[in-house]
């Protein structure tokens, strides 16, 4: 195995055994921190091709109403079967929306993609039947039988979340140092260029988009089943805002900059709230200017000027 | 013939008050190339400053009709102050980033505002609804509107004209299309680009706060009104073209109009009206109607 995948799954087994022994808000805090992470990483890799989605939110919250409505529907609390289902919708909505969203470069892409959020935001906050604006409760999730009760209830989502992101960060890693991947910067620097050069642009946005939806779903379904409780709220155009915050906070040159910056944004909020309940989004604002004036490439640049003694 | 009545009337209500938020938002983004998402938190200043004012005026038992010109200057004194400090205060360091960091820059302005709002006013909600019912209603075919909203409408078509004049038939107008043109050259050619910068920003806060301020009374003014309607006015925008006056115009109408109808007919479609419109608008017209197209990168 090579040297960078040992580290990822060394870290996800030294995080999987931090879970046993952490408190259970800092676990249910981790777990919906990673489900944004990678929400957040499937960003990255629109964000390194040069497109912003702020409409990230329609499939992390498709996915979570995915995983809530299918467990209702087919009695299974079974979280594999439930995610991956959210998987595969998101990637079939994708597939359709894609076709027309890859024709649009810059503020088009951002707003038609938040338009289309906004949609099913529009559509969820009418439909009574899914609970309207208050959304509803998702049941407790089970993995081959094993039904966490008590104290391990919120390792399970915990794990689910460790996993994942172990499975998405080694893929990520590899397909940014893979030629599809070094065509998303490709594609930012010269459309025309790498046309020339033979590859389809159509396509290199495509296969963005369908990767960015997946990895939205999945972290939706998590998501879902971490906090048992899904509302339209997740597909309005502040939650996407939100990703595309991480994105920036964390930095998009590493695979690592999605998760630190997740984890550092829950961390944020959660004391800011803390602290000033009337002015946490005020700090979070305050927080997000001084990353853009200071460190345009998120936190994880710092990691790099350290690591590799590269200017900021 | 009352249902298309009502959906023409009400329709264009809708239009005029979205207008007048997306006016300030695309002006903003034709000459300076930012999409400024603190917008919604301009509306909501005005809204707020109109409505306390309305309110400490009418306590003072001055005549009622004064209350429109506390509307008026709400507007203008929020939308200056406001504006001012984000564009010399803030704004300034960050010109020449790329358009979508720029969204984030304001979308960090937004959050900053909406909770400086909440420390100014609080949290409940305010009215001022004595100048909306003071103008009385019309009858009109069987139906009642109120007065308001009709003076609404001729307010909206007075700032389109105005800024259609200030525009194209202005010194300084010209200078702006200018700027908006190309700005390098603009500056090259002596234009100071910067106070034209600053002023442009001024303008479109004051209009934002303008809307704010003219939809007060209609409304209860409480958090979260800003956040509701900067998407409103994004879809406006992009479906008349970003930068475009009178894109905004016809993407307003456009919105207004299906929006009434979606009321009327299928009130559960609502939402999905205004986006659906500006993804068929969009799918036909990538840059949307009223956009002049770009040169790409070679």
């Amino acid at each position: 195995m090579k040297y960078a995948t040992t580290m990822i799954i060394g870290a996800g087994i030294a995080l999987l055994a931090a879970g046993l022994f952490m408190p259970g808000w800092l676990t249910f805090l981790l777990t919906l921190a990673f489900a944004k992470g990678l929400v957040v990483m499937g960003l990255l890799l629109l964000m390194r091709a040069g497109l912003v989605s702020f409409g990230q939110g329609l499939y992390y919250c498709l996915g979570a109403y995915c995983v809530g409505i299918a467990g209702d529907y087919f009695e299974t609390q079974n979280a594999l079967l439930l995610i991956l289902l959210a998987v595969v919708v998101c990637v079939a909505l994708a597939a359709i929306i894609g076709l027309l969203l890859c024709r649009y470069r810059d503020i088009f892409f951002a707003m038609f993609s938040m338009a289309f959020s906004m949609i099913l935001y529009g559509v969820l906050v009418k439909s009574s039947a899914f609970g309207s604006s208050d959304g509803f409760n998702v049941k407790p999730p089970l993995l081959f039988g094993w039904t966490p009760t008590g104290e391990s209830g919120p390792f399970l989502a915990y794990g689910l979340a460790v996993v994942a992101l172990v499975g998405v960060g080694i893929f990520v890693w590899r397909y940014l140092r893979s030629p599809m991947g070094y065509a998303g910067e490709a594609v930012r620097e010269n459309e025309i260029r790498v046309e020339y050069l033979g590859a389809s642009v159509r396509r290199i946005i495509y296969t963005k988009y369908l990767l960015a939806a997946a990895m939205a779903g999945l972290g939706g379904g998590i998501t879902a089943l971490a906090a048992g409780h899904i509302d339209p709220e997740m597909a309005y155009w502040t939650t996407s805002g939100e990703f595309v915050f991480i994105a920036l906070m964390g930095g998009v040159g590493h695979a690592a900059g999605p998760v630190i910056g997740a984890v550092l944004f829950e961390l944020l909020r959660t004391y800011a709230f803390q602290i000033s309940p009337y002015t946490w989004q005020m700090i979070l604002g305050i927080a997000l200017l001084v990353i853009i004036l200071y460190l345009p490439k998120g936190v994880w640049s710092l990691v790099e000027r350290v690591t590799k003694g590269k200017p900021l | 013939m009352k249902l298309v009545i009502a959906m023409l009337m009400d329709g264009v209500i809708y239009a005029s008050w979205l207008f007048v938020i997306a006016a300030g938002l695309t002006l903003i983004y034709g000459v300076m190339r930012i999409l400024n998402m603190a917008h919604g938190s301009f509306y909501a200043i005005g809204a707020y400053g109109g409505a306390s004012l309305v309110g400490f005026y009418l306590a003072g038992g001055y005549p009622p009709w004064g209350a429109y010109f506390m509307l008026l200057g709400a507007a203008l004194i929020g939308g200056t102050i406001v504006g001012l400090l984000i564009e010399r205060g803030l704004l300034r360091m960050m010109y020449g980033r790329d358009e979508v960091v720029m969204i984030l820059v304001t979308y960090a302005i937004l959050l900053i505002l909406e909770d400086v709002i909440k420390l100014i006013w609080g949290v409940d909600a305010y009215f001022a609804y004595q100048p909306y019912t003071l103008l009385g209603r019309t009858k009109l075919a069987g139906l009642s509107f109120a007065n308001y909203d009709i003076l609404l409408i001729f307010v909206s078509a007075l700032i389109c004209f105005v800024l259609w004049w200030g525009l194209n038939r202005t010194r300084k107008g010209k200078l702006l299309q200018a700027v908006i043109h190309d700005r390098d050259t603009a500056a090259f050619l002596g234009i100071n680009v910067t106070r034209m910068f600053t002023v442009t920003f001024v303008i479109g806060a004051v209009l934002g706060a303008l809307a704010g301020a003219l939809t007060a009374p209609g409304i209860s003014v409480m958090p979260g009104i800003g956040v509701e309607v900067i998407i409103l006015a994004f879809a406006v925008v992009v479906i008349g073209g970003l930068g475009s006056v009178g894109g905004a115009l016809l993407g307003a109408l456009i919105v207004g109009l299906a929006r009434s109808a979606a009321v009327h007919l299928y009130p559960d479609a609502e939402l999905f009206v205004i986006y659906g419109v500006m993804g068929l608008v969009l799918a036909f017209r990538p840059q949307g109607l009223f956009a002049i197209a770009t040169a790409r990168k070679i």
